[in-house]
């Protein structure tokens, strides 16, 4: 390993207010973001909650063409990467564009778009042999979500490699663990990293439904995200982007700009036990994470956070939560543990991405953002899970987890830089 | 820098299924490319595909598999049993967190995403399948084949739409020399449905010739576009020192890797086709004059051709090294593209044999040393190019495994 | 409404996720699913069908926790019942 990566920049575009402060203060606030979906007449489904956005494209400098031709999680993704370019200092004018890479995470791609076309050319669902003459020139760029990666490129002007990261829902650490190691082995100068998603679509709002995996609590969909409460009973689609600007410390501390925190180790693993279930006892889970921290040279007890995959699923809290203990130890009942999920839910491949702005910011803070809707965990959840209001505390070593569909099993380790 | 191999290929083409079938007909120019047959695509303006032959799931794959996978990843499972066969492994003889597998994708299981997209428009959301949540999403070939075979090591999914496959073979090759161990990469593609078709066309790169033998005329003055196809390859690939320790057969070397991305069509400036090339010669420390043959990305668009023209002769001076394009008899595999074309490169290079391209009336005005009929050639070194819609290249140098290691860069 | 069957149940679980190693019938009748080659997936996709077919609505618990093919039945049969009802 060559150079160390930092995280210069940061964009977020999330449920609940757009713009990295926006996000940050609805954290630390505590408030949620979930509501009764509004994209569409939920009537039908079984779940019927999400936490949407609020987003204009055209506020935020998208113009009609651009608009029309990207799929909503395409506009995110540039609007957001928009942001944590501005907010690093750079200046498209300072690169070599042949220098700056570009990694875009994503699950599930433009879903929406898809879906939305789906209906058109197969006259609601009708014909087989669906109609060309009814599809839009775009629909090839929602037929491969590569498009997410080359209009981030085309935004800011990158020409270095450029790529879509797709492990489901890992995909956002993913997409920064692949970007870390282009800078590491100096590859680029810069790396414009993050994820996006916006999968609040019918088709895949009847897909959780069909294996009960998003919650029915529909009555009370403020408080529909649970993650570690004893009451909760499955995870609330999200959608949303976080992107970063990467690069190398000494090139970072060179232009003297603004370093948030270093990524200092990353690993992932497959767990080669089901596409959808978890084996309960977290084995591939802390594997990762016991490399991701051992690629930082961090030991367990100096883990001063742990930012959770908390996707209030009967079977995930209890898997990530023997995870947490088979690598870390008796730290893993003295490290506050949480799951940003509660407020701003479950956004697929982004989510990962949003929560590695999240761990950032807690060191930018100092301050742990809670779980909301906490009230009686599960007791076999049984772990410090910071719940309903943000504590203010010394963060210096933030653990990021993510585990996902296939069996990914995902971790990254960020430190403050001194 | 640590050496990787290559140890074993598992492939499924158009123009053969299984390894020794397609080095068969590719070798001999037997082309894979006729009318759809998997949906009616008459009504198509283009209704041309290379479809894998002879492929039935419930031979190779248990039934349990068969209603939660779509056809592009059954025909990756199989892929991947037989390059872990070809490579002499055996998963469980391995450390539990040893094997990693790294695919590419394009589009995910889009055969599938249209029937469960029928299922919900036509009859309602309660009729979609619980595999919908899977079976589409673009990490299942990973997923799947790390299941079946009980790989834990490290995995994930590119997706640079032609250019993937390479990227994720690159990926591996990082892998490999950050944590040893194992790693199975590659591609297997294909969505030849009618979702699917209409959304290629769309795209505006589909040739709506109906003749077999010259819809796909890359480097031709009239090309106009290609024929798709599924399939792809899989390859075994692990730390070199390790592959001669447990005296494993090697095919080569993956010595060279580069990517970019073109500049914005606006630009007017030069699509960025010739720097991954540069990259991926100065990553394997060669000069163009050591690389023997160009497996080249053949985009039959004349734009595009003549872009990848351009680039082969800056480099290498027209007409300076043999070029070809054997997807021409299976037609554009996307993300399965690049994998294929490596495992191509490797059995050319171990039998001196350069295969063919299927094209028609190729222009002179290009200045290729096109390669249209099987030529014997003593190789040790191949460039493979690879592009995807939107604007990705890359570009990897294979070795045999008795070409000269290149000193640490 | 007509009972619904063990052959019913061996039927759907062969459409909705193919032959399992052991035939589920008589002697499985209190075998674990898992045993029989049937995982959680499986049983979800069996359930959408058998509501579908049957008109009914399964609790999403009940079928989690019937992870025997015995098990399974009384809870698709209760409930048919209790549509009915």
């Amino acid at each position: 390993m060559g150079h160390r990566a930092v995280i210069t920049g940061i964009g977020v575009t999330a449920p609940g207010g757009i713009g990295t402060k926006a996000f940050w203060n609805l954290l630390a606030e505590g408030r949620t973001a979930t509501r009764t979906i509004s994209f569409f007449d939920p009537a039908p489904f079984r779940s019927r909650v999400a936490a949407e956005i609020d987003f204009d494209p055209e506020a935020h400098g998208l113009g009609p063409q651009e608009i029309r031709r990207m799929d909503r999680g395409a506009q995110l993704a540039v609007v957001t990467a928009a942001e944590a370019l501005a907010d690093s200092g750079l200046e498209q004018g300072d690169l070599d564009p042949h220098r700056v890479g570009v990694t875009v995470g994503t699950a599930v791609g433009a879903t929406m778009g898809l879906d939305q076309e789906y209906r058109v050319v197969s006259d609601g669902g009708r014909l087989d042999l669906v109609d060309h003459a009814y599809a839009v020139p775009h629909l090839y760029d929602y037929f491969v979500p590569s498009s997410f990666a080359k209009e981030v490129a085309w935004s800011t002007g990158a020409e270095g490699p450029a790529t879509v990261v797709s492990t489901g829902c890992t995909s956002g650490l993913d997409a920064v663990g692949h970007a870390i190691e282009l800078v590491r082995d100096g590859e680029v100068d810069v790396m414009i990293a993050g994820a996006s998603d916006a999968p609040i679509s019918p088709i895949t709002v009847a897909c959780f439904d069909a294996i009960k995996a998003t919650t029915a609590r529909n009555d009370d969909p403020e408080h529909a995200s649970r993650p570690f409460d004893g009451s909760r009973n499955g995870f609330v689609l999200g959608e949303g982007s976080a992107m970063f600007v990467i690069e190398s410390l000494e090139r970072a501390r060179r232009r003297g700009a603004h370093i948030y925190a270093e990524i200092a180790g990353f690993a992932t693993r497959c767990n080669a036990f089901h596409m959808t279930g978890l084996r309960p006892d977290g084995r591939e889970m802390a594997e990762a994470i016991s490399r991701a921290m051992d690629e930082a040279r961090t030991d367990p007890a100096d883990v001063d956070y742990i930012n959770a995959h908390g996707s209030g699923t009967k079977q995930n809290d209890r898997h990530e939560t023997a995870a947490f203990k088979r690598s870390l130890g008796e730290h893993a009942y003295r490290a506050p543990v949480s799951s940003i999920k509660s407020m701003v839910g479950h956004s697929l491949g982004a989510i990962g991405s949003i929560e590695i702005a999240a761990s950032a910011l807690a060191i930018e803070y100092d301050l742990v953002p809670p779980t909301a809707n906490l009230h009686t965990p599960d007791p076999e959840c049984d772990l410090d899970y910071v719940p309903l209001t943000a504590r203010e505390q010394r963060t210096d070593t933030v653990l990021t987890v993510g585990s996902g569909f296939g069996g990914f099993q995902s971790a990254m380790v960020l430190r403050s830089v001194a | 820098m640590k050496s990787v191999v290559i140890t074993g290929t598992g492939v499924t083409a158009p123009n053969g299924l299984g390894k020794d079938d397609f080095w068969d007909a590719t070798r001999a120019g037997r082309t894979g490319i006729g009318p759809v047959g998997r949906f009616d695509a008459t009504g198509y303006p283009s209704t041309l595909a290379g479809e894998v032959p002879g492929f039935v799931a419930r031979d190779h794959l248990p039934s349990r598999l068969i209603p939660q996978t779509d056809h592009m990843t059954r025909l990756a499972l199989v892929a991947a049993d037989w390059a872990l066969a070809d490579a002499g492994i055996v998963p469980s003889e391995w450390p539990e967190f040893g094997i990693g597998v790294m695919t590419a994708s394009s589009s995910g299981g889009f055969e599938f995403g249209q029937g469960e997209l029928k299922n919900l428009w036509s009859k309602g959301g309660q009729y979609v399948s619980a595999y919908q949540s899977f079976a589409w999403f673009y990490a299942v070939n990973s997923g799947q084949i790390s299941i079946r075979n009980g790989l834990r090591g490290p995995g994930g999914v590119l997706v640079s739409d032609q250019a993937g496959g390479l990227d994720a073979v690159a990926q591996a090759r990082r892998q490999i020399r950050k944590g040893g161990g194992l790693v199975l990469a590659g591609g297997v593609d294909g969505s030849i449905c009618p979702w699917g078709w209409v959304a290629q066309i769309a795209g505006g790169r589909l040739s709506t010739d109906p003749d077999p033998g010259r819809a796909y005329r890359p480097f031709a003055a009239d090309a106009a576009g290609h024929v798709p196809g599924e399939g792809g390859a899989l390859l075994v690939m692990e730390e070199e020192d390790a592959a001669r320790a447990r005296g494993a057969r090697i095919y080569g070397r993956v010595a060279g890797y580069g990517s970019t991305f073109d500049p914005h069509p606006d630009t007017g400036r030069e699509p960025g086709l010739r720097r991954a090339a540069e990259i991926a010669l100065r990553d394997a420390a060669l000069r163009p004059s050591d690389i023997d043959v160009v497996f080249a990305d053949a985009a039959a668009i004349p734009d595009l051709d003549r872009v990848e023209a351009e680039a082969i002769n800056a480099l290498f001076g027209p007409g300076g090294v043999p070029v070809t394009a054997p997807q021409t008899m299976t037609g554009r595999l996307n993300s399965g593209a690049g994998p294929l074309a490596l495992s191509t490169a490797l059995y050319a290079m171990r039998d001196g044999l350069i295969p063919p391209t299927l094209t028609r009336d190729p222009s002179p005005a290009y200045g290729l040393d096109l390669v249209r009929d099987t030529r014997e050639a003593a190789m040790s070194t191949a460039l493979v190019l690879a592009r995807g819609q939107g604007g990705f290249n890359s570009a990897m140098v294979v070795a045999t495994a008795e070409a000269p290691v290149a000193a640490p860069a | 409404m007509s009972e619904f069957t063990v052959e019913d149940l061996g039927r759907v679980l062969r459409e909705a996720a193919g032959e399992s190693e052991v035939a589920v019938g008589g002697d499985s009748l209190d075998t674990d699913f898992a045993e029989i080659g049937y995982d959680s997936i499986a049983l979800l996709e069996a359930a959408g069908r058998i509501e579908r077919q049957l008109g009914i609505q399964l609790d999403d618990e009940t079928v989690g926790e019937a992870t025997t093919p015995r098990l399974f039945l009384a809870v698709v049969n209760r409930q048919g019942s209790a549509d009915a009802a």
